[in-house]
């Protein structure tokens, strides 16, 4: 079902091929602008067709993303962007799928299926724009909101721990780590294309401040700590390393590839059944041997 | 119905004393003679002790239920023997290890027959042996040559070796042997059927009807009565080619059928109402963005963990309130296996063409009931209608720019699936215009808001025409209605029989699809009625209520049952037969003699 029936030349695309028609609606200066440009200019690099992609997102500012992106999209319920990214990869596994949202979207009401999917190792790309706060609800804490962090929710500061993660993702099985900056649009598009690239689930999670609503993780406060990972000798095949460098939070903050595995294969890989082919492109009709079958375990 | 063959036995014993497998053997027995069988197993959710009550009924003719009457109980422990002896009636026999069990004071016209487990298998090491000494003299009594179960047992155990088989065939005959001298056989012959039927639950059913309807993504989370479909997809998926995943929970099942959905792959899922619960989001999310999918929901008896073991018609509301907002959707009720399976190809074809989610209402009584089928009834090759659906490029995208949401005049928009260039789109569980722009955060337009609600809903225009309607069982002028919904229809059918024998002049609508729902032809017949009487498998009459609602017609009768245990033919005939007597509408709760 996703032969190309055309037999034109290929013709190079560019970041503004996967501009859609709508302009997006987000505040001036919301780090998402910047992931979304990113993405685009990753697609182009990698010389992907719009057709071929599917992006799949929950809901929330950040959620928004396929609408302003030129290819096949789903924007579906709040937290679920992983559950039908992954149905629909399974269902077509030729299809490049790209799961995009935010921290609340992925790691608070989506957290089980970030556990699961990671685990499961479905070849999924995930961009999760992580401004620690709930943007499109006006401004609550979220679940990577730091200790202390007034929000509309929290107005006398947060006394709970964020959840970290990168090494939530490690731990639960993902084969390819990676924290990314909106303000460093280079290094994030390299992220994202080695993320696509890479045969697994990938976590690209992404410094993307809303300048709106979360005035303590801003720009300002991400330029002054980042430090970047492959400027320093850090093995990303070594996952305590990975986690060791994903917990320094203060002065400092990592961002980089943290880490990758390739010794565990993805499920389209594992999967027997999808050896024939995507599942989408099968005939539907039961096989007069098959049905034969199936009639004689009854008798 | 007198003079065909009709018998019925019953296995009682603890969990893990093995009763499947002489049930199973006895069922295969029997089906392979061409008989009809119907078996409900009553149990509970545990692996290892409690009340396990198996109940097969075989029967020249077509039989729906495990009928009234039970001519033969075999006790695997005391408990079942001091439950359950009560019941049986003249001409009736109960087989036992007179080793252990003690049987209690049987009533006229009732056979004991005891059997010394201990000296027949040499051993003192009861077990699973007595079974099959059991099986034994089950042949003589019923007059079946011990060879044919000779011939099951060798089938049964010749993966397990030559020495395993020689045991149970010895102990088999020894038991058989020892009825020969001891017991007296029923009178009469086990009938024969013309052909061989086969046997199947309705969870094979479901399963096998969606296979066969070309489902290639099954996903599940196990739950209880449900969990057959999913066992059913997994040892059959490399067979078939689908993929059968076991996920996270019943959220991120639903979620994943709509995600492979949308890449054109007939995708379904199986739950019962804990699962089902956590679905409504994701089935109104196949609502809005248009994208056909299939829901099963197995009741079992709630509200929330419930009687997970027992069967009840409690969650028509549930699937009628599944999801916010107003919505297009299917639901269907079926009335028994075969309906069951047919339904499925007839649902995939429906939401293909309608884009829109469906519905499935099995319960355990349908779902885990096991029920003879002729093979031969069996449409395996169903006709496959996907609606307007685009899997290759057609050209579209340059000059004619495709909308996946375009407004129509039948509503149905014709739908690309990821992958087919020019046809690049982006579907929205926000409202969204034609070309699935958001109409909803940042600008709204109360026009085109009412627009896509009337797209959508206009493609229910008329769909009701497109299903079969109920048909009146029975004589026009009858003085009775039943009217009953999904698989009440088997104890009504089997009740009808009983009640026409008894003189009552009585008529029957069975209801399958619940939406859309055929109101013109309910509200014709119904009002021709002289008295109607709604029966079902629920406390507050949940289907009186819609029936209402829908025809403005109320009930002068309703028989409900809600206490985990199906509907009996008798607790049917009882109630019509009292309820015809009352002035005013009144409710009949059928008392449960059979206690597990
Ligand atoms: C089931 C459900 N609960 C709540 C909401 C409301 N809601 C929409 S977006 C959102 C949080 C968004 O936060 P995040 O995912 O971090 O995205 P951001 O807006 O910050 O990019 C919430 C709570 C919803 N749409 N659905
Ligand atoms: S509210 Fe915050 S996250 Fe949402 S668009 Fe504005 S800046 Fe971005
Ligand atoms: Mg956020």
């Amino acid at each position: 079902m996703t032969t190309v029936t055309d037999e034109k030349p290929f013709i190079e695309l560019t970041a503004k091929d996967f501009k859609s028609k709508i302009d997006p609606d987000w505040c001036a200066g919301c780090g998402d602008f910047g992931v979304l440009n990113a993405l685009q200019r990753a697609c182009a690099e990698l010389g992907l067709r719009p057709h071929q992609i599917l992006t799949v997102s929950g809901i929330g500012c950040s959620s928004n993303t396929p609408g302003y992106f030129n290819a096949y999209g789903m924007h579906t319920l709040h937290g679920r962007s992983l559950a039908f990214a992954a149905g629909a990869k399974m269902a077509n596994h030729e299809l490049t799928v790209i799961a995009t949202g935010g921290d609340g979207d992925g790691y608070g009401i989506g957290g089980n299926h970030f556990t699961h999917t990671a685990r499961r190792n479905v070849d999924i790309t995930y961009v999760v724009m992580n401004n620690q706060i709930y943007g499109l609800t006006t401004g609550q804490v979220s679940p990577t909101s730091t200790v202390g962090m007034k929000t509309k929710s929290t107005p006398f500061g947060s006394v709970e721990y964020p959840i970290n993660p990168l090494t939530s993702a490690i731990m639960n099985g993902a084969t390819f780590v990676a924290r990314g900056f909106s303000g460093d649009v280079k290094q994030l598009t390299d992220l994202i294309k080695k993320a696509i690239t890479h045969r697994g689930f990938s976590l690209v999670d992404i410094f993307s401040p809303c300048v709106t609503f979360n005035l303590d993780n801003t720009n300002a406060f991400f330029k002054e700590r980042i430090k970047k990972l492959d400027e320093e000798t850090h093995d990303t095949s070594d996952w305590k390393a990975a986690c060791e460098k994903a917990m320094v939070w203060g002065d400092e903050i990592y961002t980089g590839l943290f880490f990758e595995r390739s010794d565990r294969d993805s499920l389209d890989h594992l999967e027997p059944i999808l050896r024939d082919g995507p599942m989408s492109a099968r005939s539907l009709e039961t096989s007069s041997e098959q049905a034969e079958r199936l009639i004689q375990r009854m008798m | 119905m007198a003079d065909s063959y009709d018998f019925a036995f019953a296995i009682g014993g603890e969990a893990g004393q093995g009763i499947a497998t002489p049930g199973d053997t006895m069922a295969r027995i029997f089906v392979r003679r061409g008989l009809h069988l119907s078996a409900y197993n009553a149990f509970q959710s545990i692996i290892r002790g409690g009340h396990i009550f198996l109940t097969v009924r075989v029967s020249e003719e077509l039989i729906y239920t495990h009928g009234d009457k039970l001519d033969l109980l075999l006790c695997l422990n005391q408990d079942t023997m001091d439950r359950h002896l009560r019941l049986m009636g003249p001409g009736s026999a109960v087989l036992y290890n007179s080793d252990k069990i003690t049987p209690g004071d049987a009533g006229e016209g009732t056979q004991l027959c005891g059997l010394p487990i201990g000296e027949l298998t040499g051993t003192t090491r009861t077990g699973l042996n007595q079974n099959t000494v059991a099986l034994g003299a089950m042949m003589h009594l019923l007059g079946i040559g011990i060879d044919v179960l000779e011939g099951s047992l060798s089938q049964q155990f010749q993966r397990k070796g030559e020495a395993v088989v020689n045991e149970n065939v010895k102990v088999a005959r020894a038991g058989f042997e020892y009825a020969v001298k001891n017991f007296t056989p029923y009178p009469g012959e086990v009938a024969t059927g013309p052909k061989p039927l086969a046997l199947w639950s309705g969870n094979d059913a479901l399963a096998m009807g969606g296979a066969v309807a070309g489902v290639k993504f099954y996903a599940a989370y196990p739950m209880s009565p449900s969990t057959g479909v999913l066992h059913w997809m997994a040892t059959n998926a490399r067979n078939l080619g689908i993929m059968v995943r076991q996920v996270e929970d019943e959220i991120a099942v639903a979620n994943m059928v709509i995600g492979a959905a949308h890449t054109g792959t007939r995708a379904l899922c199986a739950t019962s109402g804990g699962g089902f619960a956590l679905m409504t989001e994701a089935i109104g999310a196949a609502g809005m963005m248009e994208i056909p999918s299939v829901f099963i929901n197995v009741m079992r008896a709630g509200p929330s963990t419930g009687v997970p073991t027992k069967t009840e018609q409690g969650d028509l509301w549930q699937a009628l309130g599944a999801s916010q907002g107003d919505f297009q959707r299917f639901i269907v009720a079926p009335l028994h296996t075969l309906d069951a399976f047919n339904t499925m190809a007839e649902i995939f074809n429906l939401t293909d063409r309608y884009q829109c989610p469906g519905i499935v209402l099995s319960d355990l009584l349908i779902s885990e009931g096991r029920y003879s089928v002729d093979p031969d009834y069996l449409n395996m090759h169903p006709t496959i209608d996907r609606g307007e659906l685009i899997t290759e490029s057609n050209g579209a995208g340059g000059d004619t720019p495709y909308n996946r949401y375009a407004n129509t005049e039948s509503g149905i928009s014709p739908r690309a699936v990821p992958g087919v260039e020019g046809h690049v789109h982006v579907v929205a569980t926000d409202e969204h215009d034609e070309d699935s722009r958001l109409v909803s955060d940042e600008f709204t337009n109360p026009h085109i808001r009412r627009m896509m609600v009337e797209k959508r809903a206009r493609k229910f225009d008329g769909v009701v025409d497109q299903i079969a309607p109920p048909e009146l069982e029975g004589p026009a002028d009858a003085d009775v209605t039943l009217v009953g919904w999904g698989s009440t229809y088997m104890a009504i059918t089997d009740a009808l029989k009983l009640l026409e024998a008894r003189g009552v002049r009585v008529n029957y609508l069975p209801i399958k699809w619940i939406v859309p729902f055929h109101v013109e032809q309910i509200t014709a017949v119904l009002s021709a009625a002289k008295k109607i009487i709604i029966i079902e498998n629920n406390h507050s009459g949940q289907f009186a209520r819609y029936l209402r609602g829908e025809t403005g017609i109320t009930a002068n009768g309703h028989i409900h049952k809600y206490d985990g245990e199906p509907f009996m033919p008798h607790h049917i005939v009882d109630g019509v037969v009292d309820l015809m007597e009352k002035k005013e509408a009144e409710s009949y709760v059928p008392y449960q003699e059979v206690v597990v």
